[in-house]
């Protein structure tokens, strides 16, 4: 039962979190930042900035902290193994579980704090907004990149004889 | 040099090159 709840449950909540995690992300650097360059030309952006954005945002984070923590509990007593590569069964989801912890990182002290700034919800000046706005798009680009091999070791995880012969 | 995160095939083809990398460092590793 205990491997039900932890191995099972976890694994589906994982999983869901992880979707509106990344599929978030996909949003914002495929769709919702090329929008806003094209929208910035007729000045028609504000109702993406406004009722969009933060909305997404909101899901976005809480997705990422929520992916972060069960992905933790999932790992469970072989926690310390996949981050510190002791236990080669581990591997895979090494790798995997650090790209995530990178991008758990950039979203909440690299892109949340900035797009706050940047969307008016905390004061702050043109420059620091500019600022912002450049750090924030590189940290989501960085983990758009990041998503790619992040996926593909978390397949693989549960498949290493499939993946790595 | 142009960072390749400006562009989107850029963030995708730099994910794919890390996704190359990583799996033969693991598969080295493993072996």
């Amino acid at each position: 039962m205990m491997d039900f709840i932890q191995l099972g449950i976890g694994r589906w909540l994982h999983i869901l979190s992880g979707v509106m995690w990344i599929g978030l992300l996909y949003y914002f650097n495929f769709v919702q930042v090329p929008a806003l360059a094209e929208a910035a030309k007729d000045g028609t952006g504000a109702g993406i900035t406004k009722h969009v954005a933060p909305r997404a945002l909101f899901w976005f984070r809480w997705g990422a902290a929520s992916t972060w923590i069960f992905g933790a509990m999932l790992l469970g007593k072989n926690f310390l193994a996949a981050f510190l590569f002791t236990n080669q069964a581990f591997y895979a989801i090494g790798i995997g579980a650090w790209m995530g912890t990178i991008m758990l990182f950039n979203v909440w002290v690299l892109i949340w704090p900035n797009q706050q700034k940047i969307l008016g919800m905390v004061p702050a000046t043109d420059e620091q907004k500019a600022r912002g706005r450049r750090i924030a798009f590189l940290a989501s680009r960085t983990n758009t990149m990041l998503s790619i091999p992040m996926l593909f070791f978390m397949a693989a995880s549960g498949h290493q004889g499939v993946f790595f012969g | 040099m142009k960072n390749p995160l400006d562009s989107l095939w850029g963030t995708v083809i730099s994910g794919l090159v890390l996704t190359l990398i990583f799996y033969n460092v693991v598969k080295f590793a493993m072996h």
